[in-house]
């Protein structure tokens, strides 16, 4: 799960890592009161979308205008408040279409010194949180990891320790700080990673982190991301939930149990498995066509989860043909084609559907689908059913 | 021969009293796994599908000397359950379970790679060598005995890998499922040192998909040191970056874990790669035609 800047900043503050002043506004008063509160000098209207880039990115609406802007007196706060909130913001990672701003943080400004980043992840390989420092802040840490790997420093440590002592030292040394911001980043590291282990973030990155030119650190941007799996013991997490940055079909198969991600192409796709699903876009995209999705109904596959599937996809207006693929294992093909039919029937299909079973029960599962009049293309192997969805997407 | 699991494997079941735990547990009996017992705290004393039910695993290694468990045990309880094979001296820890946070997961590698325990998973099918054992959730019809090893880091798709096989007359050895999380107890090259040793494996299939870097530290060392055919099978080409594609483990980040990575690492290292997931079956012949003509 994926929360906004203000969020992560409130909860690192609250956890002692040192975050700007700052409040959220949603309307251009607000952001004037808030830049008045700050006290009425230096501050930062900063975009609130989950996706990052937002200094590079721009509004859609007004190519002109930067999705993080600096103000020094109230005119300048009340412009930028109205240039970005309520308008799309694009960067790098909305895609083209981008996100609609709802909120924007207003920030005091600060003396920047030094710019450094620090961000905390899962070590998959060696099984351990690892900090990943660098004296590179605010660019893209793996542009940096191209452009310049000696400057990247890494300390993993095991979640019910924590970060030690000595590990903040070597790092505030590699990173070249002074004797007085070395003294507050031991502190400042330990206190990060502790945050990321009681929360069970996935990703938590500070970039940039900021010396400031008092010697001080400030997480001056903050990315904090939490795993889903470990949701069920962070119930107060949940209120960070927004699901206005959110997918409204990724929101519904959610509910439903179902995995679903939304792509670009016309053919919508179901299919049983994570890895078959990913398979499946790939072999569509092998036979000349694109996929809508990527949709898993898991192991289970009952008449209610196809049903709500197929909702989905034929929700989706850029659907030109629906494949189902389904390899039966301990689910028996005959259930499946059970489900599919009465899903069909319920949902009222408007395009072509193609069918692929293989597996437990699948020469009945294929009978049961034949013998019912519907207007269902059935396919007997894997490239036949990708070849006959992208005929029927085309025609 | 075959690896980890035979025809002498004594499995229990922790989670047997849970519908999926008891679910499988039929299955497993019925394609002729030796399951000598299950575990559920609070339900000692109970039998289950014609298996004692104990309160602990020490206790049931004790009364089944059993050597081997699948784990179907809720996400929240599951990396104890894991913990709790490990401590009895559980040999192999099958671990079925999916949406095991990962730092508890992170724990439990750092527990399991001080001991003489092995993990498969979790999140995954489980291990299977047809005819002789299965411990897991995957169908067992469809496989059939033969050369070939198979390891995989998804379920359904192995499945279809492996009838791929089984229609081409190609059996296997032995088929396991890694898992698709980021963090699970064996990995790609684990599993080849162990075929590497066993004689009745000619050649390995590997299935891999996008995230973590896995597939790339299995091309090296196929690369250095592995001597037998290999073919593999990568999902996830036309997979978004930033987005998680079912399994916690898929997905492309910080620019790395991508499909295309994948591909060339496995071709340097002159594994056959299958374009297609229709190809996986035909793969392995290629690749098995490649050596024998070498």
């Amino acid at each position: 799960m994926k929360i906004h800047e203000y969020q992560a900043k409130q909860v690192l503050r609250e956890a002692g890592v040192p975050v700007p002043r700052g409040m959220v506004a949603d309307t251009p008063q607000g952001v004037v009161n808030a830049f008045n509160a700050l006290g009425g000098e230096l501050a930062v209207v900063k975009a609130q979308i989950h996706a990052g880039g937002r200094g590079k990115g721009t509004i859609k609406e007004n190519p002109e205008q930067h999705g993080v802007q600096l103000v020094r007196n109230t005119e300048e706060a009340a412009r930028a408040a109205s240039a970005i909130l309520g308008h799309t913001l694009v960067t790098v990672q909305t895609g083209p279409q981008g996100q609609v701003v709802r909120r924007v943080l207003v920030e005091e400004g600060c003396r920047i010194a030094n710019e450094l980043y620090v961000g905390i992840v899962v070590d998959r390989g060696a099984a351990r949180p690892v900090l990943v420092a660098s004296s590179q802040g605010g660019m893209e840490i793996e542009q940096v990891a191209v452009t310049s790997p000696e400057s990247i420093f890494r300390e993993s440590f095991h979640p019910d320790a924590g970060l030690a002592s000595y590990q903040a030292r070597k790092l505030a040394r590699r990173l070249g700080l002074s004797a007085a911001a070395s003294r507050r980043a031991e502190p400042f590291l330990k206190n990060l990673c502790r945050v990321f282990v009681q929360r069970d973030c996935s990703l938590l990155e500070i970039n940039p982190l900021v010396v400031t030119a008092d010697e001080e650190l400030l997480a001056l941007d903050a990315k904090m991301t939490f795993d889903d799996n470990a949701l069920f013991r962070h119930p107060d997490l949940l209120a960070f939930r927004d699901l206005a940055e959110e997918q409204p079909a990724e929101i519904r198969a959610a509910e439903e149990g179902l995995s679903y991600v939304k792509l670009d192409g016309t053919i919508g796709c179901l299919v049983n498995g994570a890895g078959l699903a990913m398979s499946t876009m790939d072999l569509i995209q092998l036979h000349g066509g694109q996929p809508a999705n990527f949709l898993d109904v898991g192991g289970g596959a009952n008449v209610h989860q196809v049903t709500e599937a197929f909702r989905i996809l034929l929700g989706d207006s850029n659907v030109r043909a629906v494949l189902v693929n389904i390899f039966g294992g301990i689910m028996r093909c005959t259930t499946i084609a059970e489900a599919i039919l009465a899903a069909y029937r319920a949902v009222g299909f408007h395009v072509p559907l193609v069918v692929r079973l293989e597996g437990t029960e699948v020469e009945q599962g294929r009978k049961i689908l034949a013998e019912s009049g519907l207007q269902i293309i059935t396919a007997d192997s894997l490239t036949d059913a990708a070849r006959k969805v992208v005929a029927a997407a085309a025609g | 021969m075959s690896i980890l699991v035979h025809r002498e494997t004594r499995v229990i079941c922790q989670g047997i009293t849970g519908k999926a735990g008891q679910f499988h547990t039929r299955q497993c009996l019925e394609y002729g796994t030796r399951v000598v017992g299950g575990v559920t705290p609070g339900r000692g004393g109970e039998t289950v599908e014609g298996v004692p039910v104990f309160d602990t695993v020490e206790e049931a290694v004790a009364k089944t000397g059993a050597d081997a468990t699948m784990i179907f045990v809720p996400p929240a309880f599951a990396a104890d359950a894991i913990l709790e094979a490990a401590d009895a001296g559980i040999r192999l820890i099958v671990a079925i379970t999916e949406g095991i946070p990962v730092l508890d997961m992170v724990r439990v590698a750092d527990v399991i790679r001080r001991s003489s325990s092995v993990l498969i998973g979790p999140n995954c099918p489980g291990i299977i060598t047809p005819g002789e054992c299965k411990i897991g959730i995957m169908p067992g019809y469809i496989h059939r005995r033969g050369p070939v090893g198979v390891i995989s880091r998804s379920g359904t798709l192995t499945y279809e890998a492996v009838w791929q096989l089984t229609q081409l007359g190609l059996g296997q050895s032995t088929c396991v499922g890694l898992g698709g999380d980021p963090i699970v107890g064996t990995s790609f090259v684990d599993l080849l040192r162990w075929f590497a040793d066993d004689p009745e494996t000619e050649a390995v299939l590997l299935i891999g998909e996008i995230g973590g870097t896995a597939e790339e530290e299995a091309a090296a060392y196929v690369r250095d040191s592995f001597r037998k055919p290999v073919a593999a099978f990568i999902a996830g080409r036309t997979a978004p970056p930033g987005k998680r594609m079912g399994h916690a483990g898929a997905i492309i980040a910080g620019g790395k874990g991508s499909a295309a990575e994948k591909i060339a690492a496995l071709q340097a290292a002159g594994i056959v790669i299958a374009e297609s997931p229709a190809d996986m079956g035909a793969a392995v012949q290629r690749a098995m035609a490649g050596a024998g003509a070498a």
